[in-house]
């Protein structure tokens, strides 16, 4: 049994994202990769810590490395882009900032944990071709726009390339996805000024929805909790320039490679979506005479 | 250790120097204090000893005093060591008599306290005057100068430079890596400020290379060895077989239309691949010299030996076509080499925010210099791949340049070819223009005017710099068109245009071969790779290597008037050292005592500049004195000690250790 | 008809160096003023100085300008600005300073959501460690803008159908290990 990944589920994935975490543990039990939730982890602090106390903000982040560390982990997941970005940025700084780590307190800044997304660890530990071998449901859906959002891919590329990342588009293509050439991959969603300046989070988030639209892309896949939930929560106010109201489901890459390995259907979280339920219903969990959806 | 007499007699100068010296260190006490020393038969301080009174002190106390040693204790050797040694020399002295302390940068200018600077100067002074004591008579080599000189490089500046040389009466060796010489510059159509058209003004250059008699003209060829030293340089120069010979073709080019590939297929890499040409090509219509080449990994014949070769048929009598042609080895002397290898200019795939090579509608500038250009791909239209015209055309300025992420440097003259972009693409085609720009560089003569002029034309001028080029439309008027997004940092708002067509204004960048090249040539580069001018405002075409010299775009980026005056340059430098005919060579120079060497060869392997051989028949290495540069390593090495150096003596060395701690 | 000149005397160069000196702000003065940043920002058509110029008003020392500013609320911390500084300076990282300046100064419309959010934020995770999303909406709505939650009814409606609305109160077991700063520090 392989040394098990740390997992960082953040709060988001306790609540809007509980998808996320539904679809991401099953895909990576069918993939036999072992993830152990952090015992008692804390929340990574966002945005919203560093706006008020830099220190702090740092000494958040960094307890989680620690817990990390203590359990024995070389490896800590979070799926959530803005826990990653967090995380990751706090040991970049700790060490080209000694500052940071002489002001941490009790918490000495842990370097020797690898912070990964799981988009990551899955085009890398394991990749196209090992995850095209374990295919089991033929796509029977449309065309999918993927979008990386900001915070994975900046300023940090190493989850994938800023400019034009491609892995999800190969993960996805390797269970026979058909991908769409989106131009607006890594703008961002607006984040948390839906909820605040709604207006201005709705005309960005309204963008990436009607884009991806013009280029032929009946859905999209996600990476990140916020952007899920910003362009899934708020469709039924948008218009698109035909003046029709978009009704696009909204999906985590990793259910969409959970349903192709076979997962569960209902352990994939495909239930908690707001928009485009009519499609999800189509092309995931409707059931399809045997010989149709089942073939190996 | 003593002359002629037995006696050492040495005087000692301490320089005052203005208040460089004198207002931290205690020159009347340190002059006091050197009188004392062993030897030491006079000692004097003076204001300034580099002037003319000042030399001629030495120059008198030698007569008057019989002194047989001088030391002085002023500034960096640097700057006047030469000056002293010949004051010597002028008072009937063997230079190397001398020795000079260095008080100036060493103490006064590291001090804040006058009693540390002035201990600090009595104790480099006594070490001087007990090591001079040691110093022996040297005399300084001279090198004779072969006459003939190489240029590589064939463009502007090679051609250039290989004019004037052989104007001069020098015969020159011009190798070119192309099959063409002409270099960047054959590819433009108009060059700036004057919108003087470039082949009209290149071609009777390349002319003129040709049927110089005393210019030797290699194309496709390379430079791949280069032994020896200044004056003596052995060059092995590679010849690529085009597999046309030059001196029986007679450039009717009637072969390339009988080729059996009725279409060209092969992507031209002179017009960067936007257009194509046939497996035998010439890369450009004036092409210098005017023969053909045949390309081995596209000929048919080559690839199956199965062609009906009516190239060769179209040749006739001539028979200037033999596909059996090898690669030629050439082997020559010249006394002095000019490297004008020129430049690249930067891979716009590394700025992916532009959409270089995933927009068919994003050129780089030297594209579109191909477009514009009469015997370019599309005969002087700009028009798209597509074939429309533009109506809307967007030019960004700073491609790959002024930015951490690419290259730190300014390119210098892609502000100026922007302008001229702009108003050729305006002019061919009536388009919109717009340059977005950071800073506007227009330095040069008559380049200021040629902005104005640009202005005048009503080109917009954006002062931003471009975010990113995408085809995602905010509405229905960007459909089908590349939207570029830039803050108006000038009119102070954020804008969307959208365009037809993207030009990048891509830098130059050092070529992908400059490391090879100045393995070859033994020079250096500075941090981003150009290659590094001796000094950068008093110096700025000789190299570190004596005889190598640089022109053009290798050693920094220029414009064209800027590179030709750097070749006439290059070329008076190269002539100064054939017409003096000889070089004078420094003597501290390392020699193996033949009778300690014990031929275990460790020296050979740590010298830097190759000056080592090892002599087989005596078993013995020996040091070739013009090439060592004294640096010393053999010396210290050596494990048997068998090797000495002038002015590094044992000797030498322990007195001024001894003298340093003399006062501790 | 406002008079609008600036004098030197309202120039704070000191703050200007000190802001200079925090973690990922260090290639400040060397910024050209190219505009790349403002150019990539998907926000900077909706702030008040882009972000170009709120670098040219920390350059000179314009603090005052520069916190009272609605720019720095709506930096979504993108980095697209990081990313495309030809002088790689991190703006997103000054924009996160001047935040936490301005809130502590008060520099900011009293019931502006975007800093009321953030310090909402910052008291629930101090205190228990983790954040409860829907408390977390709750308290920030009714201290800045309540007419927030009337726009956010059918959204509740639609996370609370399909199991995303937790109402639990999130925390962890071992508070007394979180950072509990008396007042907030900086790094340099």
């Amino acid at each position: 049994m392989p040394n098990p990944y740390g997992y960082f589920p953040g709060c988001s994935l306790k609540g809007t994202g509980v998808a996320y975490e539904e679809s991401l543990l099953a895909l990576f039990q069918l993939l036999d990769l072992p993830l152990a939730e952090l015992d008692d982890w804390n929340c990574c602090g966002a945005t919203s810590y560093m706006c008020i106390d830099e220190c702090s903000a740092f000494s958040l982040a960094a307890r989680n490395l620690a817990l990390a560390h203590k359990a024995g982990h070389r490896e800590l997941l979070a799926p959530c882009s803005a826990c990653y970005l967090v995380l990751r940025k706090t040991q970049d700084y700790a060490e080209r900032y000694p500052g940071i780590a002489a002001h941490n307190g009790h918490l000495a800044i842990c370097r020797a944990i690898r912070v990964r997304h799981p988009l990551e660890v899955l085009y890398t530990d394991l990749g196209p071709e090992r995850i095209r071998k374990k295919l089991v449901r033929h796509w029977r859906g449309g065309r999918v726009a993927c979008y990386y959002g900001c915070q994975m891919v900046r300023p940090y590329a190493e989850a994938d390339r800023d400019c034009d990342p491609v892995r999800m588009d190969e993960l996805l293509g390797a269970v026979g996805v058909p991908t769409v050439d989106y131009s607006l991959k890594t703008k961002c969603c607006g984040g948390s000024l839906t909820g605040t300046t709604h207006s201005v989070g709705l005309q960005l988030t309204e963008i990436l929805l009607n884009e991806a639209a013009r280029k032929g892309a009946q859905a999209i896949a996600t990476v990140c909790p916020l952007c899920q939930y910003n362009l899934d929560a708020y469709q039924s106010e948008m218009r698109r320039a035909s003046g029709k109201r978009p009704d696009m489901p909204i999906l985590y890459f990793t259910q969409i490679l959970g349903w192709a390995l076979g997962g569960d259907l209902a352990s994939l979280g495909f239930r908690r979506a707001i928009s485009g339920r009519k499609t999800i219903e189509q092309w995931f969990t409707k059931d399809r005479v045997e010989k149709e959806a089942y073939v190996r | 250790m003593s002359d002629r007499n037995g006696a050492v007699r040495i005087g000692v100068y301490t320089c005052h120097c203005g208040a460089n010296i004198a207002a931290t260190v205690d020159v009347k006490a340190l002059a006091e204090f050197a009188a004392l020393l062993p030897n030491v038969v006079l000692s004097r301080d003076y204001k300034y000893m580099c002037s003319s009174p000042g030399q001629d002190l030495i120059r008198q106390d030698i007569r008057d005093h019989q002194l047989n040693r001088i030391v002085v204790a002023s500034c960096s050797p640097h700057l006047h060591e030469h000056t002293f040694r010949t004051a010597l020399k002028v008072g009937g002295l063997n230079p190397f008599y001398f020795h000079m302390v260095n008080i100036r940068e060493q103490a006064s200018w590291v001090h804040e306290n006058k009693a540390q600077a002035t201990r600090k100067a009595k104790d480099l002074v006594c070490a001087a005057v007990r090591r001079v004591a040691f110093h022996q008579p040297l005399e300084r080599g001279r090198v004779a100068i072969h006459p003939d000189v190489l240029v590589v490089g064939g463009g502007i500046a090679g051609i250039h430079a290989a004019l004037t040389l052989a104007n001069a009466g020098k015969h020159v060796f011009l190798v070119e890596r192309e099959a063409t010489i002409g270099g960047h510059m054959a590819k433009f159509d108009k060059t700036f400020p004057t919108l003087d058209c470039a082949a009209c003004i290149l071609t009777p250059k390349m002319s003129a290379v040709r049927s110089h008699p005393n210019i030797t003209l290699w194309t496709y060829s390379e430079v791949t060895k280069v032994d020896g030293y200044v004056g003596n340089y052995k060059v092995t120069v590679l010849r690529h077989p085009r597999y046309v010979d030059e001196d029986l073709c007679s450039g009717c080019l009637e072969c390339l239309e009988a080729c059996v590939c009725k279409q060209a297929k092969v992507p031209d890499d002179f017009n960067l691949g936007l257009s194509k040409r046939k497996p035998i090509y010439i890369p450009f219509p004036q092409a210098v010299p005017q023969v053909p080449v045949v390309d081995p990994e596209t000929c048919i014949q080559f690839k199956s030996g199965k062609c009906k070769t009516t190239c060769i048929a179209a040749c006739g009598d001539r028979h200037a076509i033999n596909l059996r042609a090898e690669a030629k080895v050439e082997q020559i002397e010249v006394g002095t080499a000019i490297l004008a290898t020129g430049f690249q200019t930067f891979d716009a795939r590394r700025t992916p925010y532009y959409g270089f090579g995933k927009y068919p509608n994003v050129y780089t500038a030297l594209e579109v210099e191909r477009l514009v250009n009469a015997s370019g791909p599309t005969a002087g239209e700009v028009v798209l791949r597509d074939g429309r015209l533009p109506r809307t055309v967007g030019i960004v300025h700073c491609v790959g340049s002024r930015d951490e992420n690419t290259h730190r440097w300014c390119s210098r003259v892609c502000c100026m070819y922007s302008l001229k972009l702009a108003h050729l693409i305006k002019e061919r085609t009536g388009a919109e223009v717009f340059n977005f720009y950071i800073d506007m560089r227009t330095p040069g003569k008559g380049f200021e005017e040629f902005y104005q002029k640009l202005l005048n034309e009503r080109v917009h001028f954006i002062r931003g710099r471009v975010a990113e080029v995408t085809d995602w439309v905010f509405d229905a008027s960007e459909e089908g068109k590349l939207v570029i997004r830039v803050e108006d940092t000038l009119a102070g708002f954020v804008r969307r245009i959208p365009v037809d067509m993207v030009v990048l204004a891509t830098g130059l960048e050092p070529r992908a071969d400059a490391p090879e090249v100045r393995r070859l040539f033994n020079i250096s580069c500075a941090s981003e790779g150009f290659f590094l001018e001796r000094h950068p405002k008093l110096a700025p075409v000789n190299t570190f290597t004596d005889g190598i010299f640089l022109a053009g775009c290798c050693q920094a980026p220029k414009d064209i008037p800027d590179t030709v005056a750097q070749a006439g340059a290059a070329a008076a430098e190269a002539l100064a050292l054939i017409d003096a005919g000889y070089v004078e060579t420094e003597p501290n120079t390392a020699h193996v005592m033949e009778e300690q060497c014990c031929g275990c060869k460790t020296c050979i392997s740590m010298c830097p500049y190759h000056a080592v051989s090892f002599i087989e028949d005596i078993h013995k290495s020996r040091v070739n004195e013009v090439l060592c540069k004294g640096c010393g390593t053999c010396v210290a090495a050596c494990p048997s000690g068998a090797i000495r150096q002038n002015l590094f003596e044992d000797d030498e060395i322990f007195a001024e250790i001894e003298g340093v701690l003399s006062n501790a | 008809m406002q008079r609008e000149l600036k004098l030197q005397r309202e120039a704070d160069l000191e703050w200007a160096r000190q802001v200079s000196q925090r973690p990922g702000c260090e290639g400040l003065f060397s910024c050209l003023q190219c505009g790349a940043c403002s150019g990539t920002c998907p926000l900077s058509i909706y702030m008040d100085f882009s972000p170009r110029r709120i670098v040219a008003l920390v350059r000179e020392g314009f603090r005052k300008d520069a916190l009272s500013s609605k720019t720095i609320w709506l930096c979504a911390s993108c980095y697209s600005c990081a990313v495309h500084c030809p002088r790689q300076i991190h703006i997103a990282d000054v924009m996160y300073g001047l935040k936490r300046e301005a809130i502590q100064d008060r520099l900011y419309p009293a019931r502006f959501p975007i800093p009321v959010l953030a310090q909402e934020f910052y008291k629930m995770v101090r205190r228990r460690g983790r954040n409860s999303e829907f408390w977390l909406v709750l308290r920030m709505a009714l201290r800045s803008n309540p007419l927030i939650l009337l726009g956010m009814v059918r959204t509740g409606w639609n996370l609370a159908r399909t199991g995303r609305l937790s109402l639990r109160r999130e925390r962890i077991r071992d508070i007394a290990s979180l950072p509990q700063e008396i007042a907030p520090r900086e790094v340099a």
